[in-house]
């Protein structure tokens, strides 16, 4: 790979926008999708391992081609910058996701807590969700616990193609949140889409611990784990109802 | 992935430092291969190691090739963990088979 097409590489990386690279395996001759003219065989895989986010490798007459999809990173978008948040972020930041944190009380979303990897947006969460839009490698989860902020960021994010919506809350204070954002107008269907309560049932009692089940959630969702909510909630019956060990 | 953006970013600098470096990418894999096609390892002359190829079974002959595509400037498609009288004697513990695509950073143009 030559200097100049690494810098043309970043150059995209940095600007978010998703390309790929064609390498040539017989002597390492590399094009880079979109922005260079392509064979429409090339482009058409170029544009696949894109849209499956998964590296490829094909024969194209008789010549050998490796191609790399570079997609923008995926998405966390927390609405609430609480304490569960203080430990989400950085386990998300590792995974790889670009993480937002969205909070109008601005005594809770400060650089101080969460340093400055993590962008922080002050704006209603309805209007900065509109903003963000989610999208379909977006994953969203509210843990305010307050319907004033968590309600509105919800009502955007289930009208939107988020991956993922998780919302912090005990079996009840689910049941109240459906029957208010019903209310407002939003499916069953639209609804049925919220992981609630929020993360694998792990048993976590601590901020990470319950961060490291929403990030477990997500990630399944993410890979078509079958690991699904409901056998989560199966490993995580009360202890007395396991066998004695 | 932030994790491919970290390993060219990784990779950008050591160049820019001055170092040789070469990089390696899983392109195929068969079985259970530790690591996706795409995986990335960047290498410096001087030894320095970013990223991986597998869980750690191969990288030491990817990084002994890539030497030979940083003296050369010639890139190489190695194979890995396939049974026969190939040079690359070094085998995948659980089995997989894989290939790897090494090239050198051009630091020119």
């Amino acid at each position: 790979m030559k200097a100049g097409f690494l810098a043309r590489l970043r150059a995209a990386r940095t600007a978010g926008r998703p390309v790929a690279v064609l390498t040539r395996l017989s002597d390492g001759a590399q094009h880079l999708h979109p922005e260079d003219e392509l064979p429409a065989a090339l482009a058409e895989a170029a544009r696949e391992a894109l849209a499956n986010d998964a590296a490829r490798s094909l024969t194209e007459e008789g010549v050998s081609w490796f191609v790399q999809p570079y997609n923008p990173p995926l998405r966390l978008i927390v609405v609430g910058a609480v304490h569960i948040a203080q430990a989400l972020v950085p386990m998300a930041a590792g995974l790889g996701y670009a993480v937002t944190v969205v909070d109008p009380r601005r005594a809770f979303a400060t650089e101080e807590r969460f340093g400055a990897a993590v962008t922080l947006v002050g704006d209603w969460p309805d209007e900065a969700m509109q903003g963000l839009a989610p999208d379909s490698r977006t994953a969203v989860v509210t843990l305010t616990h307050d319907p004033k902020l968590d309600d509105p960021a919800l009502e955007v994010a289930l009208r939107s193609p988020a991956f993922y919506v998780g919302a912090l809350g005990s079996r009840r204070t689910h049941a109240k949140r459906l029957a208010r954002l019903a209310e407002a107008g939003l499916s069953e269907a639209e609804t049925a889409r919220i992981a609630a309560p929020v993360g694998l049932a792990i048993g976590a009692v601590t901020a990470p611990e319950i961060a490291l089940s929403i990030m477990a959630e997500i990630v399944a969702r993410r890979r078509g784990a079958e690991i699904g909510r409901l056998r989560g909630a199966e490993i995580g019956k009360p202890r007395e109802a396991a066998p004695a060990p | 992935m932030s994790d491919q953006e970290d390993i060219l970013s990784t990779a950008a600098d050591w160049l820019a430092a001055g170092e040789t470096v070469a990089l390696a990418t899983v392109v195929e894999t068969w079985g259970s291969s530790p690591r996706p096609a795409g995986s990335q390892l960047a290498v410096t002359a001087s030894g320095r190691l970013a990223g991986s190829v597998s869980g750690g079974c191969i990288e030491g002959a990817v990084a002994e090739a890539a030497r030979r595509s940083m003296a050369d400037g010639q890139p190489q498609l190695l194979d890995f963990g396939i049974s026969d009288e190939r040079a690359w004697e070094v085998g995948l513990a659980c089995g997989g088979k894989l290939k790897v695509f090494v090239e050198k950073l051009d630091a020119a143009a």
